[in-house]
């Protein structure tokens, strides 16, 4: 992995998967350490996500390493119709590594291709994110105990969103079920079907959220969008119908986790968060370990 | 009677390329860069076929094409021979095959793909060769036939 970008999570095999879930668990015992001094991070946000830029500098600055960039594509010269592959040339000379986050699909891809630092991606529209992945991966198996043979039900936009898709190619490896629960016009695409099939995955596709509960080890939730929807009708039909309340959580298994990749609006209603079954902020948190994790085994510092 | 007038003349030496569809005749020529070749190149189109219905046929005076060079028409023109013409007479003759992968030649369909905001060759990967679906190298998008945009 040394030298390598991260934009896909198809760039990593299972073994190295499993090499950063590991490296990342041992930075959850230790989070603050100095083994980053002395090397430049620079996080390149070409659209703002708080969130995650936050979660990368946390990790950066814990194990000691500097950070330069910007939070928004508004202040920097890209405002000045500076090409992205400038941008990249320039900053890879003021730093060891690059996290980049673009609107634009495939930027991540390109922009290690050209980089003579290695790139992390952190979201290139509605491409990749497979920061996020690797995380989901950690907060599964840290509550589960492992990623095999787990019953996983995705639930809400399994149309667009790439969270559930990464998770689904990644968790693919570990012979799980899968319950796709969604609207139909969101249901999961074929190509992430035929993946299943080829490799004689289980996965059942349901309409109501609560057939699906009862079996789970992992319920992953996310948004169902207005937007998304060709005729506001139907998305008015749907709304209330995928959002997980604290009263179905009541006849599910003992070890089921509630996840969800943040942020959330009104999918998980506020009375679930005191269940201990919720673990959405737990999952954040774990975010910062995982990314400490595939900076230093990128870096070559572990 | 038979009708031995051809409507497109004959060549020497060169390269037939039959069975194109109609409509896809200027794609293949802007694939095969015959706009920039300087021999004698002469074509028809909307020509009767009982196969594709309306074809097109173009013939190349002294040029000889390689496999990969002319795998790229196969995109728009899946169905199209290749008679290799010597002296008159056909020598050879040759079907196209859909390569593996395809680099520059098509335009990814996602308008929010990389290659079609900042000055990067299109590169995909034949993911369906009966379809020709093109995943895109960096998008990951699908491209199929139906939204085929030549470069």
């Amino acid at each position: 992995m040394k030298n390598k970008s991260l934009v896909s999570i198809s760039d990593y095999s299972k073994e190295q998967y499993l090499e950063i879930l590991n490296l990342a668990a041992e930075f959850e015992k230790n989070p603050v350490q100095d083994i980053l001094k002395g090397y430049v991070v620079a996080t390149l946000f070409f659209e703002p996500s708080t969130r995650t830029r936050l979660s990368f500098e946390s990790a950066v600055n814990k194990l000691g390493g500097r950070i330069i960039g910007f939070s928004d594509a508004g202040t920097s010269s890209v405002q000045k119709g500076e090409s992205l592959k400038d941008t990249i040339l320039t900053v890879a000379n003021y730093s060891d590594l690059i996290v980049m986050r673009h609107p634009i699909e495939g930027s991540a891809r390109f922009a290690s291709e050209i980089s003579p630092v290695p790139i992390i991606n952190a979201g290139d529209g509605a491409n990749q994110h497979p920061t996020q992945c690797l995380l989901d991966l950690y907060s599964i198996r840290k509550t589960q105990g492992t990623l095999e043979n787990l019953n996983i039900a995705l639930v809400g936009d399994l149309k667009y969103g790439r969270t559930v898709h990464s998770l689904l190619v990644a968790m693919s490896e570990f012979n799980p079920t899968f319950n796709f629960i969604s609207p139909v016009e969101l249901r999961m695409p074929e190509a992430y079907k035929i993946i299943l099939d080829r490799k004689g995955i289980k996965y059942y596709e349901h309409t109501n959220l609560e057939d699906a509960l009862l079996y789970a080890d992992i319920v992953y939730m996310t948004r169902v969008q207005k937007e998304r929807f060709s005729d506001p009708i139907e998305y008015e039909k749907v709304k209330n119908a995928y959002i997980l309340r604290n009263s179905m959580l009541a006849n599910t298994k003992e070890n089921m986790r509630v996840l969800h990749p943040l942020p959330r609006v009104n999918e998980i209603a506020i009375d679930v968060d005191s269940n201990p079954k919720a673990y959405y902020f737990e999952q954040a948190l774990n975010g910062v370990y995982t990314r400490q994790a595939i900076i230093c085994k990128i870096l070559g510092v572990k | 009677m038979k009708d031995k007038t051809l409507s497109v003349s004959a060549i020497n030496e060169g390269t037939v390329i039959d069975h194109i569809p109609a409509g896809q005749l200027f794609d293949v020529i802007s694939i095969l860069g015959l706009n920039k070749l300087e021999t004698q190149i002469t074509f028809g189109t909307n020509l009767q076929s009982k196969k594709l219905g309306k074809k097109a046929i173009i013939k190349i005076e002294g040029k000889f094409f390689d496999p990969d060079e002319i795998n790229r028409i196969a995109l728009v023109a899946p169905q199209a021979k290749l008679n290799i013409i010597h002296n008159y007479v056909v020598t050879e003759k040759r079907v196209v095959e859909v390569p593996e992968t395809i680099v520059g030649i098509v335009k990814c369909m996602n308008p929010k793909c990389i290659t079609n905001h900042e000055e990067v060759t299109t590169q995909f990967t034949v993911i369906d060769k009966k379809e020709v679906a093109l995943k895109c190298h960096y998008c990951e998008k699908i491209t199929d036939r139906k939204h085929f945009q030549i470069n």
